[in-house]
């Protein structure tokens, strides 16, 4: 193998500059995401288990389109289909004025795909509830509204701590497809450093490192507010 | 106080009610008992309208609870029921338990929501336990904790649902203690249990029920000294054998 090593080129200008940039694109567009992924999600969730079919059986249908779509296809969607298929002024100025485009396009994209996810975890959360509970909130007086606000919520959203920092960590490691609409996220950063220095190995290390960084910090925080939330004299951390 | 009239339910094909009459007064303790199976549980989950009637009358304190027009949650604000696995909010302390429901739907203050439950804990004798989470106590303390929470909504009535039958021998006396003390007091009181002796104890009447009828409807004496049923009679001779 005649590979030429050369690890400091990542540190130099302006390639150190590229990864700083694309690790603040990757986090920020991640966490935009979740927002997105965590409010729609955990109504979509809510919603799946109410005692209405219209509205169970519309949230339905979104966890059955969102979830079944290639992300990379409704990235795709959002950013060339949907501006053709909008009225002709909306198209005009997704096209030309929304402010960053690729950014927007893709935390709604990887928000609303990853809000299905969310929503089914939120959903397995509340059904995992035994129906006895419900019947006593309500015996006690509480209002349907009332029951999920104070019994049934809180303690789903407890049990699913764990599979929602996985759903965390998917995020940040998805965003990476921004770059096939042109976003400089950390990977296209890291593909424009092997580009331009033919160091590729060094560059996508770096990119690696970058990544399982991340996760840890976020695993880290996640694990932090499951020991915060747990409930004392209950099995799992805390008790 | 409590009417129950001619009601009738199936789940699916199952015809888990048929015809069931009876009926509870002010101050009156009735105690229901049976086999597995014969509709005790869904009887008194009726009364409160947590599981609706395809046919027949019920009402409480004069409000219709079989009516699809009534208010339900403003009306199982004012009933209180004991479930067999006592149920607590288990993310809640015993104080928040207590609180929740007399803040959220009494409008309470947070002062009067804790002078009453403080006073309710020292009733059912768990002081000590107060800032627990129902998770560190044991089952018998737990129920107590359920029975607090229903009377801090200060009920009209009060229904208990096998309220001793998930408990370990030796809690189950705590939680009869309490029940007693209540229906000396005066609370009007439905009760699904199997302990025949708390119903000769303190029950003004006691139910028989057997495949969703209602079998027998007697007096307290009566029932235990002079069953008319075969059925009752066969029941009686094996629960009260040991």
């Amino acid at each position: 193998m005649n590979y030429n090593w050369n690890w400091a080129v990542l540190f130099q200008d302006p390639y150190l500059g590229w990864l700083i940039s694309g690790l603040g694109w990757t986090v920020s567009v991640s966490l935009c995401a979740w927002v997105v992924a965590f409010v729609i999600g955990a109504l979509i969730g809510v919603g799946r288990t109410v005692n209405n079919r219209l509205i169970s059986g519309l949230c339905t249908a979104y966890v059955e389109l969102f979830r079944n779509v290639p992300l990379l296809v409704q990235l795709f969607v959002w950013y060339f289909a949907i501006p053709e298929m909008v009225p002709d002024g909306v198209g005009h100025w997704m096209k030309r004025e929304m402010p960053m485009p690729e950014f927007t396009t893709t935390v709604i994209a990887l928000g609303l795909y990853t809000a299905s996810r969310v929503a089914e975890q939120v959903r397995a959360g509340i059904d995992s509830i035994p129906k006895g509970l419900k019947a006593a909130a309500k015996a006690n007086g509480l209002s349907g509204t009332q029951v999920y606000r104070y019994i049934l919520l809180p303690i789903s959203f407890r049990i699913i701590v764990p599979p929602l920092t996985s759903e965390f960590l998917t995020v940040f490691k998805n965003s990476s497809l921004a770059l096939t609409i042109g976003l400089l996220e950390l990977t296209a950063q890291s593909q424009q450093i092997a580009d331009y220095t033919y160091n590729s190995f060094e560059a996508f290390t770096a990119a690696t490192v970058i990544y399982i960084f991340i996760a840890l910090v976020v695993t880290g925080l996640m694990q932090i507010v499951e020991t915060r939330t747990a409930i004392p004299g209950q099995s799992g951390k805390g008790a | 106080m409590i009417e129950i009239d001619n009601i009738s339910k199936k789940y699916g094909t199952f015809q888990v009610l048929r015809d069931c009459s009876t009926s509870v007064a002010k101050g009156e303790v009735v105690v229901i008992c049976g086999p597995s199976g014969s509709g005790k549980s869904t009887l008194i989950q009726c009364v409160n309208g947590l599981e609706p009637v395809q046919q027949g009358r019920i009402t409480v304190d004069g409000m219709n609870v079989t009516d699809k027009k009534t208010n339900l949650t403003q009306l199982r604000a004012r009933i209180g029921m004991v479930f067999q696995h006592f149920e607590l909010y288990p993310h809640m302390n015993v104080l928040e338990n207590l609180c929740l429901a007399q803040e959220k739907v009494l409008n309470r203050t947070r002062s009067e929501a804790v002078a009453k439950a403080e006073a309710l804990i020292e009733r059912v004798g768990l002081s000590d336990h107060i800032h627990k989470h129902p998770g560190q106590l044991s089952g018998g303390q737990q129920q107590r904790v359920a029975i607090a929470r229903s009377l801090a909504m200060d009920p009209i009535a009060m229904l208990f649902d096998e309220p001793t039958s998930a408990l370990d021998p030796e809690m189950i006396n705590e939680v009869l203690d309490v029940m007693v003390q209540l229906a000396t007091d005066g609370m009007t009181m439905m009760v699904v249990t199997h302990e025949m002796g708390f119903a000769r104890k303190v029950a003004d009447r006691v139910v028989f029920m057997d495949e969703g009828r209602i079998v027998e409807d007697r007096k307290t004496e009566d029932f235990f000294s002079d069953p008319e049923s075969p059925r009752l009679r066969d029941f009686l001779s094996k629960i009260l054998q040991y």
